[in-house]
């Protein structure tokens, strides 16, 4: 049983949970990820860290909630215990020494993935700035905390209420044509947006990172649900990843496997909801 | 008296099980077990017993069944076996203990698995417990993955008087007991009983540990004072055919199958969070007794019309147990011989829609002995199937070797143990699956306990 220290709502999809589980806390690296089950019936799912402290022993997750398993979690308070919290798995990011500026791209729940990997390389002295999108300003998470690590922050937004009305990867254009020198891109979020901002940065040929996050079930190698396809070679993403080289994934292999179980998806939603009555706004 | 006929032990009718999970065999009675053991002529020099890889003494447990001492049988099995109630159900006997009943030479030969699951249950259904009191010994031993090999491993340390630590990856201790083999070949009460027993000889547990991330071999023995390890971590990552097609929505390794259906139930969704997809056709590549167990399990699910079993030798090559292959039979499984898959056939939107096969014959034999399967070119065919179980072995999971000081594998990535265990670094014992590849339960258990020993003659070696 692992204990919720603290809860936040981030926005009206999204919450924020510190994890009480010193023993991760204590391993945990940048662009590592933790698989969680909240009660005897529960089904396992991957949340990548979005911080850690090893001091106090907690762990960060933000999660969106978009199905069953999520909604559940998020009605849960400070002071309630989930049943399982294992790792971190997967392996953490490499960044090249000399890298002169490394630009992070972030989306939806993608930005808190991408926050303590943009941290560190701020730690260790690399010049770091960002670009972060989502629906409209609510939705654009961890604003204060990517402030606090990069040099400069670049946002977009769909309607246009916080920084550039548009994509990210319309920012990163114009960032990419006019900062020559940003020479690595780390880019979380959705798949979708990985694809575009891959499909752009190979344009300029820069190398650039992608994190992962597949269906899964035990995240330990055991079972080949997280498969992708790198270089035109399957690798599994809780062995081999969650990081891999973002002008080798298959994209469009991975978005038709998270497609996998839509249906069952939906069916555990309704049931859900139509037990406890709908939404639950949590605090 | 011992030419009598085997007792046959009843089982669940095949058109009623095939639709649900509940065990298949359903074990045989005080009387039966009675009169299958008066079969046994207590023979002075059993070989029955060198059969055994944990040696338990056959015939002592058989006859006191004939006397009616089941108390007195289950603690001559436990003495030598911890996990009999897994044993006589998931053994392959045919090829160990009763493979050398003397009985072989004029009849069947004795139920010996049947007899120990029959006195296993007896002392679940009755609370019998071994009373194991050791006196303690002040040392620690970390267990490193809760399957079959570790469980033993634990027990005998237990036993021993070792303070004991097993730490699992998954929220569940019993590794394949528990994700692997179904419901209807082992319940998982029963794994569950045994868990317990551990749990009350002393066993400490700590599941959601992945030792090589969560922590490291090296941690828990430099800063959490564990002066010997085990390390039981199983077969590893699933193998895939490297085939067109491999990554299509609807194509599971066996052991992402088996694990949404037996850890995870997800036979029970919606009530369990955890879902599977089936379609009315489903294949399963294999031959062994997972594939067995993927194909049955396939059968049990709503929605499923059709299961077949594509093998590219033929039944006689078959790794699976007879009895295994002979239940699939029974339930309308259907099997596709001398077959191999070349391609996975999907629809527009990435879903599997027919398989690519191609027939085989069998050549000359090859390293393992077998008749190493050939095309024969030109016989491809299509078959239609909406999900692809692919059940093809394991290769090794490197996590550990690449995160431990000294530990040294070989060039398959097994991890490299002598036949107590004993690995390249000191204090660092392994056994089962992950020094072997993918064997049996029994042997896992064997290994365990010649570990449990090896571990304690070096702890009390150390100085």
């Amino acid at each position: 049983m692992y204990k919720i220290v603290r809860k936040e709502v981030l926005n009206p999809v999204v919450k924020l949970m510190d994890i009480e589980v010193p023993r991760v806390a204590k391993s945990a690296k940048p662009g590592q990820f933790v698989i969680i089950r909240i009660y005897d019936k529960g089904e396992r799912i991957p949340l990548t860290i979005a911080d850690y402290d090893p001091e106090k022993g907690t762990v960060t997750i933000v999660f969106q909630e978009v199905g069953k398993s999520t909604k559940l979690l998020g009605t849960l308070n400070e002071g309630d215990y989930i049943l399982d919290f294992v790792g971190p798995l997967g392996n953490t990011m490499e960044v090249p020494k000399d890298a002169k500026k490394i630009l992070g791209v972030g989306g939806g729940v993608g930005i808190p993935a991408l926050y303590p990997k943009l941290k560190m390389l701020h730690q260790e002295g690399y010049k770091v700035e960002a670009i972060l999108g989502g629906r409209s300003e609510e939705y654009v998470i961890f604003k204060k905390e990517m402030e606090a690590v990069c040099d400069k922050v670049h946002y977009a937004t769909d309607d246009g209420t916080l920084g550039k009305k548009g994509f990210v990867t319309d920012v990163l254009k114009e960032v990419l044509e006019n900062d020559k020198e940003v020479d690595y891109v780390i880019t979380v979020g959705p798949v979708i947006m990985m694809k575009n901002v891959c499909k752009m940065t190979k344009e300029y040929n820069i190398p650039t990172i992608v994190s992962m996050n597949p269906l899964m079930v035990d995240g330990t190698g055991m079972c080949g649900a997280c498969r992708i396809e790198v270089g035109g070679e399957t690798k599994f993403v809780c062995m081999d990843g969650p990081i891999f080289d973002g002008h080798l994934v298959n994209f469009d292999l991975a978005m038709t496997r998270l497609n996998m179980f839509k249906k069952q998806e939906k069916v555990s939603l309704e049931l859900y909801e139509q037990h406890h009555g709908g939404d639950h706004h949590g605090r | 008296m011992a030419v009598k006929d085997r007792v046959p032990m009843k089982e669940q009718d095949p058109k009623e099980r095939r639709k649900n999970f509940n065990e298949v065999a359903l074990g045989y009675t005080e009387e039966e077990a009675i009169a299958e053991a008066s079969r046994c002529i207590q023979c002075p020099k059993p070989t029955c017993v060198a059969g055994c890889p944990v040696h338990v003494r056959i015939p002592e447990f058989i006859k006191a069944i004939t006397k009616r001492e089941f108390e007195e049988a289950y603690k001559i099995i436990k003495s030598t076996n911890s996990l009999p109630a897994v044993c006589g159900r998931v053994c392959p006997q045919e090829e160990q203990c009763e493979k050398n009943c003397v009985l072989n030479k004029i009849g069947k030969p004795i139920a010996i698995g049947r007899l120990e699951r029959f006195v296993a249950d007896y002392a679940l259904q009755n609370n019998i417990e071994e009373e194991v009191k050791p006196e303690k010994k002040n040392k620690k031993v970390a267990i490193i993955g809760g399957g079959a090999a570790g469980l033993t491993c634990a027990g005998d340390l237990l036993k021993m008087g070792y303070d004991v630590t097993i730490f699992e990856a998954l929220h569940a201790l019993g590794g394949v007991l528990t994700y692997g083999i179904p419901e209807f070949r082992l319940p998982k009460r029963i794994v569950e009983a045994e868990i317990e027993r551990l749990k009350k000889l002393g066993a400490k547990v700590e599941t959601n540990v992945v030792v090589g991330r969560t922590v490291t071999i090296d941690q828990l023995m430099e800063e959490e004072g564990f002066e010997a390890v085990f390390v039981g971590t199983g077969a590893g990552l699933p193998k895939l055919m490297d085939i067109p097609g491999k990554n299509l929505n609807g194509v599971y390794s066996a052991n992402e199958f088996l694990t949404r259906i037996n850890l995870m139930k997800a036979y029970k969704f919606p009530e369990y969070d955890t879902p599977i997809v089936v379609g009315k056709r489903v294949a399963v590549i294999g031959g062994g007794n997972v594939a067995m167990d993927a194909a049955r399990s396939a059968l049990r699910l709503d929605g499923v019309e059709e299961v077949t079993v594509v093998y590219r030798r033929s039944k006689e090559e078959m790794p699976a147990r007879a009895e295994e292959i002979e239940h699939a039979i029974e339930e309308g499984i259907k099997f596709e011989f001398l077959a191999n898959p070349i391609r996975i056939n999907g629809t527009e939107d990435g879903w599997v829609k027919s398989m690519d096969v191609i027939r085989m014959e069998l050549g000359e034999p090859d390293s393992s002995g077998r008749r190493r399967p050939i095309e024969i070119p030109g016989s491809e065919f299509t078959i239609e199937v909406d999900t692809v179980i692919m059940a093809l072995g394991t290769s090794p999971n490197n996590l550990i070797p690449s995160t431990t000081k000294d530990i040294e594998i070989q060039k398959w990535g097994g991890i490299i143990a002598d036949e107590t265990g004993k690995t390249s670094k000191p204090g660092v014992f392994a056994g089962g699956d992950a020094v072997t590849g993918a064997a049996t339960v029994i042997l896992a258990m064997g290994a365990g306990k010649q570990a449990a020993k090896a571990i304690d003659e070096y702890l009390r070696n150390k100085k």
